[in-house]
């Protein structure tokens, strides 16, 4: 039998090339980035024969590997911080990242909410912080190439972690900026820990230049313990030309919640992966998207919900509008074990398409082996009613108004499920900043 | 005020209006009567410019003005509003945030500054006062989970805030009971001005006895075949559309 030689493509030899070069001089121990890589490289770029990247061929949108971003001057930092707008009406404490790389000076680390301490990532690494060793909270995030490449690469992030207890009022805002004008990459890792009954509020957003095609790939592990409620609000306003990759994986305990919001409307090409894994009895998530695309854009919302435990309760519905000859993609798989009883899990994804030219591709799975359980999942793709549109203009507003409004009653059903003022208000004006450049 | 000259219209090739003449002059109520089927409903939608009927001849005129050529909001613009007969639900679009746009959006049409939050808010609360419609409804989305009744006196509000010079109201006492068909009627007639008109779509002359109409004309086969004053509702009431209908089938 002949020998089969895979192709490589330019990327995948670039990745490894960059790997053999960085791994010894990134934090921490190089075994498990070792690791991680190993798997990567055996598989490479996913592709659209790969069925959980039918609909978003990575291999065909990373042409290049972009070399790691160094960290920026204090003075570059100080610019690129100057443009970033998201949340940045909301009272918050922050945490900002230039590049992938934190940034102490524009951080408020002296000045944390009370119950809440962070390590800067590359710190943790290099001490062997114990809180190391449980990033990939969710194992199955393990064997996804974009997880994995995170793994290998991580340069910075931070670990964040509530005391027991500890009810947070005042959010924590990672703010990431990208700035420069050649290619670039970043790996950002950040692990949020919640201790027994903690509450705690985050917004993440990511925002970079249009001109440059940079590649983000971040990752945000996170361990709500027993009784403990994470909320999260995640922004995508990266540049035009990013190629964005972000994972966020939960694993829940007893009785905890979880409720995480993306709004994404930027990058040329976007994968959000959202792993949750319900570990304790009668768990709760709230897993929501807002996503706003135009011509050439591709955004994808890939969601796995593993119910391990009693009782858990998962809600989940992703909201894209799709104007121009974007596409937009959902996936979610539910998952219920058989000791899952009694789980309760509702997954929906609506479309609503302003052009003729667009597309979306919906993937609902479902994975039952308990057999007391209620699940369901249903998936819509529509037009703006012509008959609401009349209704509207009978009342005097133009037609890009009326579209407006109904495109952001259609969106204000996902953002509704923000629970912080500040961060749903700042959500409401993103969408509004995008009507706006639509007219 | 209007003037409707031949107006023939057709939706996917059924003729629906056949040359209809009607006038309607400054201050006047006038009451639009028919059976089924005989093209009020396409009326008042053609007026108020919903895109899918085919105008084929004609021209409907407001203070000399054809309207046809304008879009849906050109027209609410210039001094035009229909009550629709089935008020949409708007999901997720609160009632007080479509009010303002609305008011706003015509505003600006016009040329005029935008309203102050307190002085909108002011206007939006006297007119929801006299309609008996709760503060809280106001909050909620557009429609949704309103009664029948509930719609039809928010169309009236929206009429009472916008201040039109033409109102086209399309068979607003279906699905009333008597107590909504009173306060609707009152917030009608408490328009009723000498530069405001009223075109009232219905098939009963119930409403009439509310809103008492300066003309009556009838439809049939998408024309006016008989025109009278308040009277001649009466007269319906009591023959029916028989005499109508026989014309038709003739």
């Amino acid at each position: 039998m002949a020998d089969i030689t895979t192709l490589r493509t330019a990327a995948e030899t670039g990745l490894s090339k960059l790997f053999e070069v960085r791994r010894l001089k990134l934090p921490g121990s190089a075994i498990a980035r070792e690791e991680a890589f190993r798997f990567f490289e055996a598989a490479g770029l996913p592709h659209r024969r790969v069925e959980a990247f039918k609909y978003t061929d990575l291999r065909a949108a990373l042409r290049e590997a972009a070399p790691p971003a160094e960290a920026p001057s204090a003075e570059a930092a100080r610019e690129a911080v100057k443009t970033a707008k998201g949340f940045a009406e909301a009272e918050a404490a922050r945490l900002t990242f230039v590049n992938g790389h934190l940034v102490p000076a524009l951080s408020d680390l002296g000045a944390l909410p009370a119950g809440v301490a962070v390590t800067p990532l590359t710190e943790a690494l290099t001490d062997g912080d114990p809180l190391t060793q449980r990033f990939a909270p969710v194992a199955q995030a393990n064997e996804n190439p974009i997880y994995q490449l995170n793994t290998a690469f991580m340069a910075d992030g931070a670990l964040i972690r509530v005391a027991a207890g500890a009810k947070v009022e005042r959010p924590l805002h990672l703010r990431f900026v990208a700035t420069g004008t050649e290619a670039f990459s970043t790996a950002t890792r950040t692990l949020v820990v919640l201790e027994e009954g903690a509450e705690f509020t985050l917004f993440e957003s990511h925002e970079g230049p249009g001109g440059v095609a940079y590649q983000p790939n971040d990752a945000l592990d996170a361990i709500v313990a027993d009784g403990a409620v994470l909320r999260h609000t995640r922004l995508n306003a990266e540049g035009a030309q990013a190629v964005a990759l972000s994972t966020i994986s939960v694993r829940l305990g007893a009785k905890s919640h979880i409720e995480t919001v993306n709004v994404a409307a930027g990058a040329v090409f976007s994968r959000h992966q959202i792993y949750l894994l319900f570990a304790g009895d009668d768990a709760t998530a709230a897993v929501n998207g807002a996503t706003m695309l135009g011509d050439g854009q591709l955004a994808d919302s890939t969601l796995l919900a593993d119910h391990a435990a009693v009782g858990g309760v998962s809600r989940e519905q992703f909201k894209t509008v799709i104007d121009g000859d974007a596409t937009g993609v959902f996936q979610g798989k539910i998952i219920v074990q058989q000791v899952a009883q009694k789980t309760d899990g509702k997954m929906k994804s609506d479309c609503l398409l302003l052009s003729d030219e667009g597309q979306m591709m919906n993937k609902p799975e479902l994975e039952i082996f308990a057999d007391d359980v209620a699940c369901g999942h249903g998936a819509t793709c529509g037009a703006i009613d012509d008959d609401l549109l009349f209704y509207l203009m009978a009342r005097g507003l133009p037609r890009p108004e009326a579209e407006g409004l109904l495109v952001q009653a259609f969106l204000g059903e996902a953002l509704e499920a923000i629970t912080h003022e500040d961060a749903r208000e700042a959500m409401i004006g993103v969408v509004e900043t995008w009507l706006a450049g639509r007219r | 005020m209007l003037e409707i000259k031949n107006l023939v219209v057709q939706i996917e090739d059924k003729r629906i209006l056949n040359g209809l003449d009607l006038t309607v002059n400054d201050g006047e109520v006038a009451a639009i009567m028919g059976p089924n089927g005989s093209g009020k409903s396409t009326l008042s939608y053609v007026i108020a410019g919903k895109a899918d009927y085919e105008v084929l001849d004609g021209e409907v005129l407001l203070d000399g003005e054809n309207i046809l050529e304008m879009a849906p909001d050109e027209r609410a613009a210039a001094g035009l509003f229909l009550a629709f007969q089935y008020p949409l639900e708007i999901p997720g679009v609160a009632t007080m945030t479509f009010l303002k746009a609305a008011l706003n959006a015509q505003r600006k049409a016009r040329g005029e500054e935008e309203l102050s939050t307190p002085d909108f808010m002011r206007r939006v609360y006297g007119a929801a006062e006299q309609l008996e419609i709760d503060r809280d409804m106001l909050k909620r989305a557009l429609n949704v989970g309103f009664s029948g009744g509930e719609k039809k006196r928010m169309e009236i509000l929206q009429m009472a805030l916008l201040q039109p010079r033409f109102c086209v109201l399309d068979e607003t006492d279906s699905g009333l009971d008597i107590d909504a068909l009173r306060i609707v009627s009152e917030g009608v007639n408490a328009l009723r001005a000498e530069n405001r008109s009223f075109l009232v779509i219905t098939h009963y002359q119930r409403l009439l006895n509310h809103i008492v109409p300066d003309t009556v004309h009838v439809m049939s086969q998408g024309r006016v075949v008989k025109s009278g004053g308040k009277e001649l509702a009466l007269e319906l009431e009591a023959s029916g559309y028989a005499e109508y209908r026989a014309t038709e089938a003739a």
